[in-house]
């Protein structure tokens, strides 16, 4: 082994990398509160009477389930110039990880709304709620509730997927910026191990604070 | 008819990307369960001080993108200066990280045993391996079969970022062709339909074990 270490050189970089640090947690962030809305219609549009509304349901589901979320990704950034629609690689990313959090969130929706018994809404609507009032006060409470933890883990999954970025060309989040880094100096082992300390904290302390916040909140 | 310059030969392209889809779906879930079985049978049972830092060393892989594992193994590999292919690279990294979720997975089956019935099993004079073969394999089975379903086909979808260190596999092979013949929503329409055929079958034959086997409890 004749390699020489050059860690001086990552940590000087490492004000960089905290940067794009920030902009992997924003566009995690970003892409869960789409996908939680997206995720929420996904599932009642599943259960709905109108038969077209079932089907795109369906087709958006599994086809975020079963394809990779990379593909996902491809399909914005070039797929969608065959329509002459050209999207830059931030937003592709953004919304490739929205679409897959979405998919995957409305499975564990559904299953969430399953859990909640129907009795609970017609006792809602006879105490003269509207559907919406009825919805928003006993039903998505009790959904928030158990799907905290599908939740929490879909946010890791989203931090993780914003790696993907780089493949299509985006070099402003964490493994952009490394990539940056590397291709300018060929310090690669150094640069990522950097970055995957920082991934790791990232991912460590979502997963802590879930649960912190999840004694607190559920404490009944 | 629709005019397109995509061939016959590029169709045979991208299944033969899709081969290398599924053979590397193959070592990684081989490789992966064999250490997860072990790991995760040593989790369940082992004392804290060798569960704690297996655990956290397996942690590291569930919370790293696959994408840093890979750009980490493939310039480690050449600092060290291992002789090794990128796909045996691909294999090594992937197997780990189904390792780190199949032990998870199996760790879970193992401890949904209640600890009555197999203290049962040994007090009616079975071997601890007489124990884990005939008592604790048929129930963690039907734990941990849906979720190890789901983490293959979860792998499979994730061996799609092996195209980064220069593994030809069916999403590359349709970016090459995109790259040659410019009609990008034709190849890649094409691209999910067949990860999809791959995927969506298993991914009913999960659904269906986990509904059969909770109906039957």
């Amino acid at each position: 082994m004749n390699y020489t270490f050059h860690w001086h050189q990552a940590f000087q970089a490492l004000p960089d990398m905290l940067r794009g640090a920030l902009i992997t947690v924003e566009i995690a962030v970003l892409s869960m509160v789409i996908g939680i809305a997206c995720g929420v219609a996904l599932a009642l549009a599943r259960n709905a009477g109108f038969a077209p509304a079932r089907a795109f349901a369906t087709a958006w589901i599994e086809t975020a389930r079963n394809t990779p979320a990379l593909f996902q990704i491809y399909m914005i950034y070039f797929g969608l110039g065959s329509f002459g629609i050209f999207v830059d690689s931030f937003p592709a990313l953004l919304v490739g990880i929205a679409f897959n959090n979405a998919g995957y969130l409305a499975e564990s929706f559904r299953g969430g709304l399953r859990a909640i018994p129907a009795t609970q809404m017609r006792a809602a609507r006879s105490l003269g709620m509207s559907a919406p009032l009825a919805f928003r006060l006993i039903v998505l409470p009790q959904l928030l509730r158990t799907m905290f933890h599908p939740m929490t883990n879909q946010m890791v999954w989203a931090i993780l997927m914003t790696s993907l970025g780089v493949v299509v060309g985006l070099n402003t989040d964490l493994t952009g910026v490394t990539q940056e880094l590397n291709v300018r100096t060929f310090r690669t082992f150094e640069f990522f191990v950097l970055a995957a300390a920082i991934y790791y904290l990232i991912t460590k302390t979502v997963t802590l604070s879930a649960r912190v916040l999840a004694a607190r909140l559920f404490r009944y | 008819m629709i005019e397109t310059d995509f061939a016959r030969t590029d169709l045979w392209f991208m299944l033969r990307g899709a081969g290398m889809t599924l053979t590397l779906t193959f070592w990684a879930v081989l490789g992966g369960t064999t250490m997860g079985l072990v790991f995760g049978v040593l989790r369940a049972a082992a004392p804290w001080w060798i569960n704690a830092p297996l655990g956290a060393v397996l942690d590291v892989f569930r919370s790293i993108p696959l994408l840093i594992q890979f750009i980490l193994a493939n310039s480690f590999k050449s600092i060290i200066g291992l002789d090794m292919s990128a796909f045996m690279v691909a294999c090594v990294v992937l197997s780990l990280y189904t390792a780190a979720y199949c032990t998870e997975i199996v760790r879970a089956g193992v401890l949904a045993v209640p600890s009555t019935t197999r203290r049962a099993a040994r007090s009616l004079g079975m071997s601890w391996s007489q124990d884990l073969r005939y008592i604790v394999y048929p129930i963690a089975l039907r734990v941990s079969l849906p979720s190890w379903v789901g983490l293959a086909l979860g792998v499979m979808k994730d061996t799609a970022l092996v195209l980064w260190i220069g593994i030809v596999e069916l999403l590359r092979a349709s970016q090459v062709i995109v790259t040659r013949i410019q009609e990008p929503l034709l190849v890649l329409m094409l691209c999910g339909l067949i990860y999809f055929l791959m995927s969506y079958p298993i991914s009913r034959l999960g659904a269906y074990l986990e509904s059969r086997w909770r109906d039957h409890d």
